[in-house]
C-alpha cells in the first residue's frame, strides 16, 4: 500500500455529508491536484467522527490537526498553508465556548480526552468502505482467532468479560450465546443483530455502521460460530440509507475474501448474512416483534417465554444481540477478557456509547467507559449548556428511561444505578434538557410517541398509554385537577405491570421519573395554572412590551385571529378576549417585544 | 409500464415466501405507494390473502396506499428536535402550506409529516425534503427553502 505524506480524514457520517461534507472533500482533491501534491496528500472519507456539533469536519493525520465547520472557500488556503507552507490554519480549529485560543490537536479538545474507544475503534481512522483498512487495523484477526478455538472455549471469554446487552436491557451476551448454544433444534440456528434502532434522540448504532460496518459483521461471525448457526440476519432501519449502502458493501467484500460463505477461513464453517430492512415500526426493536417482521408477518410482540434463545425465527433457536454489543466482541476475542473486564465497574464491564444531544454545546456521538460519571460527561466531554442557562434534567433511555435532575448528576453511568435512579442504560440516547424545558411537556411527548407506536396487541398498553396521555395532555393545557395526578400515577404502575412486552412495560418511566424529581412542576400546572417553563402555550399570557415595540406590524400581519391592534409608530396591543394563545406573535417578533407572563 | 416494473421486483425474490415486507417495500421505492392493483398482483403471485397486505400496508409506517407528494417534507420530531423547537417549525409549516401534517398540497408538490427521529440528532431540529437534509432549521428559513422546490418543480 502506497503511503503518503498526510491523510486528510473527512468526515463521512450522516450529520457531516448533511453539511456538505463530500464538497469539501472534491474541493480538497481538486486543489491538492491543483498544487501537485496528489502524491503526497491522501483524502479518505471515513464514517462519524462524532464531534457532528462542528461539521463538516476533517482531520489531517499523522498530527491529528482538527479542522471544522469547513467550507469550500475555505479550502485552497488550508491547502497553500498547511499542506504547502506547513503552517496548520489556526482561525479553522476548534475554541472551547467563550473561550479565543484554539486547539490544533483532536486528542487535546475536552470532547475527545475522556473518550475510550473499543466499539468505535476505528471511527475517523479507516474508510468503511474499503476492507483492506479495517484489515489493516487488526479487523478479523479476533475472527481467525476464534476459529482455532473451541466454542466452548469462546463463550468462556465472552462470559468472562463481563460484556452485557448495549441494547437496553443489560443480559448477560455470554449467558445468551450458551443458551442458543444449549438450545435443541432440528434444523439450524440463528443470529441476528438488531439495528433497528428506534429511540428518538439515539444514533449510536447508524454511527458504528456508518463508521465500521466489518466490526459488526466480524462479531456476528464468530457469534455463530460459537453457537452453531450458519446463517445470520441484520434487520437494519430503512431510514438509515447510508449505512444500509456501506453495510452492503462491506459484506460483498467479506464474501469475497472469504470470510462469509462456505468454509470460512479453511476451517470448515460455514455461515451467510441477510440484511431486512425495517419497515418503519418503533415496536419492532422488541426482539419477538423484530423475528415476526424478519418472517415477512406483522411486528407484534408475542409473550416470552418460551425465550428467542429456544424459540425465534422459525422456531428456532435465536440469538439476538443489538449492533454495539456485536461490535465489541472481535476486540474482546482478541485482547481476552482480562484486558475487557478491566475497564468499567463491577457490574457493569467496558465502555457505552452514547448520543449525547439537545441543550448542550458539544453535541454527538461518545464512547465512555462505564462508571464515569454524568457530570463528566455533560461537563468535561459535552461542554456544559449553551447560552448560560441552568441544567434541568437528562434524559436517558429514550420512550422506556426517564430523566434524571441535577441532584444525581454525580451518578456513575452503569446499568444498575441509572434503573436504580428510574431511568435505564437503554440503548444509549442522553437528551440534555435546560430551564426552558418543560418536564410535564416532555412526559407528555414521550406517551405521545408510545401511544402512537403501541401495536395494539395487549389491552393495558394499548389503552392505558392513551388514557394517560390524555391526563398529560389535559394538564399541559391548564385542565387538569389534582385527581387527575393521582389517577395518572396509578394508570402509569398498572401499565408498567401487566403489559406484555417491554414497549408498555417501560412506557411510563417517563412520567414516574418526572413524577418523582419534578411534581412541583406538574403542581404548577394544575394547581397555579402555570408552566414554569413557558413551554405549555395554552398557560401563557402573552403580552407586548410597549418600550420594545418598533410597530413594524408583522406580529398584527401574523395573528390568525387579528388580536394584535395598533399602526405606525404607535406600540401593538394584544387583545386578550381574542387571544387564542397560538404563539405565533412571540415566534414572529425578531425584537423580542413580546413577553410571556 | 407497471407490470415490466412488478415483475422485476417479483423475480428478485423469487421462492422465498418470507419476502412480501420487502417486496412491498421495492413497490413502495418504485411507485412512493402501494397501488391497489399491484397489491392484488403480489397477492396473486405469493398466494396470500389481500388482507394481508392490507394489514402490513397499515402496520408500517414505510408504506402508504395513496400516491405521495413529488417533494415530501418529513419535519423530525425526535427528542432533540423536540426540545430544540421542532414543533414550531411543524406549525409553521402547516400554516405557509395551508395544510395539516398527513396531507399533501392540491398539486401533489408538497406533503407534511411528522417523523420520529432521523438519526442527526446533532443537527437538531431536523426536516428533510425529498432526499435532501436540512440541519439547526430555523422557521425563518423554511420559506426560502420551500421555494427552492416549488422552482425546480415548476421547471421539470
Amino acid at each position: 500500500m502506497k503511503t503518503y505524506r498526510s491523510y486528510c480524514m473527512v468526515c463521512a457520517g450522516t450529520a457531516c455529508v448533511s453539511n456538505r461534507s463530500f464538497h469539501i472533500k472534491e474541493a480538497l482533491e481538486r486543489e491538492i491536484e491543483k498544487q501537485g501534491l496528489q502524491d503526497e496528500i491522501a483524502v479518505v472519507t471515513t464514517g462519524c467522527n462524532g464531534f457532528c456539533a462542528v461539521g463538516p469536519l476533517v482531520v489531517v493525520h499523522p498530527e491529528g490537526i482538527f479542522y471544522q465547520q469547513l467550507r469550500e472557500e475555505d479550502i485552497p488556503y488550508v491547502v497553500e498553508e498547511h499542506f504547502l507552507k506547513g503552517r496548520p490554519v489556526k482561525r479553522l480549529m476548534y475554541s472551547p465556548p467563550g473561550e479565543q485560543t484554539p486547539i490544533p490537536k483532536m486528542n487535546d479538545i475536552g470532547f475527545f480526552k475522556q473518550q475510550r474507544l473499543i466499539a468505535l475503534r476505528n471511527r475517523g481512522l479507516i474508510d468503511p468502505e474499503r476492507i483492506d483498512e479495517y484489515i489493516a487495523r487488526d479487523g478479523y484477526f479476533g475472527l481467525a482467532k476464534a476459529l482455532k478455538m473451541k466454542p466452548r472455549e469462546i463463550i468462556q471469554e465472552i462470559k468472562d468479560s463481563g460484556l452485557r446487552g448495549r441494547g437496553g436491557a443489560g443480559f448477560l451476551t455470554g449467558l445468551k450465546w450458551e443458551l442458543t448454544r444449549k438450545a435443541k433444534s432440528n434444523g439450524g440456528k440463528f443470529v441476528l443483530c438488531n439495528a433497528d434502532e428506534g429511540d428518538p434522540g439515539a444514533f449510536m448504532d447508524r454511527s458504528i455502521v456508518e463508521a465500521d460496518p466489518h466490526s459488526v459483521i466480524e462479531g456476528l461471525i464468530i457469534g455463530a460460530y460459537a453457537i452453531g448457526a450458519n446463517q445470520g440476519y441484520i434487520y437494519i432501519r430503512n431510514e438509515y440509507p447510508l449505512a444500509l449502502k456501506r453495510l452492503i458493501i462491506a459484506l460483498e467484500q467479506a464474501r469475497n475474501y472469504g470470510l462469509l460463505g462456505k468454509d470460512i477461513l479453511g476451517s470448515g464453517f460455514d455461515f451467510d448474512i441477510k440484511i431486512v430492512r425495517g419497515a418503519g415500526a418503533f415496536v419492532c426493536g422488541e426482539e419477538t416483534a423484530l423475528m415476526a417482521s424478519v418472517e415477512g408477518r406483522l411486528g407484534e410482540p408475542r409473550p416470552r417465554p418460551p425465550f428467542p434463545t429456544e424459540h425465534g425465527i422459525w422456531s428456532k433457536p435465536t440469538n439476538n444481540n443489538n449492533v454495539e454489543t456485536w461490535a465489541n466482541v472481535p476486540s474482546i476475542i482478541r485482547r481476552g477478557a482480562q484486558w475487557y473486564s478491566q475497564i468499567g465497574t463491577e457490574t457493569s464491564k467496558g465502555t457505552k456509547v452514547f448520543s449525547l444531544v439537545g441543550k448542550i454545546n458539544n453535541t454527538g456521538l461518545v464512547e465512555v467507559p462505564m462508571g464515569i460519571t454524568l457530570r463528566e460527561i455533560i461537563y468535561d466531554i459535552g461542554g456544559g449548556i449553551p447560552h448560560e442557562k441552568a441544567f434541568k434534567a437528562v434524559q436517558t433511555g429514550g420512550p422506556s428511561g426517564g430523566c434524571i435532575p441535577a441532584e444525581l448528576l454525580d451518578l456513575p453511568v452503569d446499568y444498575e444505578s441509572l434503573s436504580e435512579a428510574g431511568s435505564m442504560m437503554g440503548s444509549g440516547g442522553m437528551v440534555v434538557l435546560d430551564e426552558d424545558t418543560c418536564m410535564v411537556d416532555i412526559a407528555r411527548y414521550f406517551l405521545s410517541f408510545t401511544q402512537d407506536e403501541s401495536c395494539g396487541k395487549c389491552t393495558p398498553c394499548r389503552e392505558g398509554t392513551k388514557m394517560m396521555l390524555h391526563l398529560l395532555k389535559k394538564i399541559t393545557e391548564g385542565k387538569g385537577t389534582e385527581e387527575d395526578l393521582e389517577t395518572l400515577e396509578q394508570l402509569a404502575h398498572e401499565v408498567k405491570e401487566t403489559s406484555l412486552c417491554g414497549l408498555g412495560k417501560t412506557a411510563p418511566n417517563p412520567v414516574l421519573t418526572t413524577l418523582r424529581y419534578f411534581r412541583d412542576e406538574y403542581e404548577a400546572h394544575i394547581k397555579e395554572k402555570r408552566c414554569p417553563a413557558h413551554v405549555c402555550r395554552q398557560l401563557n399570557t402573552y403580552r407586548i412590551d410597549p418600550d420594545a415595540c418598533t410597530a413594524c406590524g408583522l406580529c398584527r400581519k401574523e395573528c390568525p385571529e387579528d388580536a394584535i391592534s395598533g399602526g405606525k409608530k404607535q406600540p401593538h396591543l394584544i387583545d386578550q378576549q381574542k387571544c387564542v394563545k397560538c404563539g405565533i406573535c412571540f415566534d414572529v417578533c425578531k425584537f423580542e417585544a413580546v413577553c410571556i407572563d | 409500464m407497471k407490470t415490466a416494473a412488478i415483475d422485476r421486483i417479483l423475480e428478485r425474490y423469487r421462492g422465498d415466501s418470507s419476502a412480501l415486507i420487502a417486496i412491498l417495500q421495492d413497490v413502495q421505492e418504485e411507485f412512493h405507494y402501494i397501488p391497489e392493483e399491484v397489491a392484488i398482483r403480489i397477492t396473486e403471485e405469493l398466494d396470500v390473502p389481500l388482507s394481508r397486505v392490507y394489514s402490513l400496508t397499515t402496520f408500517f409506517k414505510a408504506f402508504s396506499l395513496t400516491p405521495r407528494a413529488r417533494y415530501p417534507i418529513n419535519v423530525c420530531l425526535g427528542t432533540a428536535c423536540h426540545v430544540k423547537g421542532a414543533p414550531r417549525i411543524l406549525e409553521k409549516l402547516e400554516r405557509d402550506l395551508g395544510i395539516k401534517t398527513g396531507q399533501t398540497t392540491p398539486d401533489r408538490t408538497f406533503g407534511l409529516e411528522a417523523v420520529r427521529c432521523v438519526g442527526c440528532c446533532g443537527l437538531a431540529p431536523v426536516v428533510t425534503v425529498g432526499e435532501d437534509l436540512y440541519g439547526q432549521v430555523e422557521p425563518a428559513q423554511l420559506s426560502r427553502i420551500l421555494k427552492k422546490y416549488k422552482e425546480a418543480g415548476s421547471k421539470s
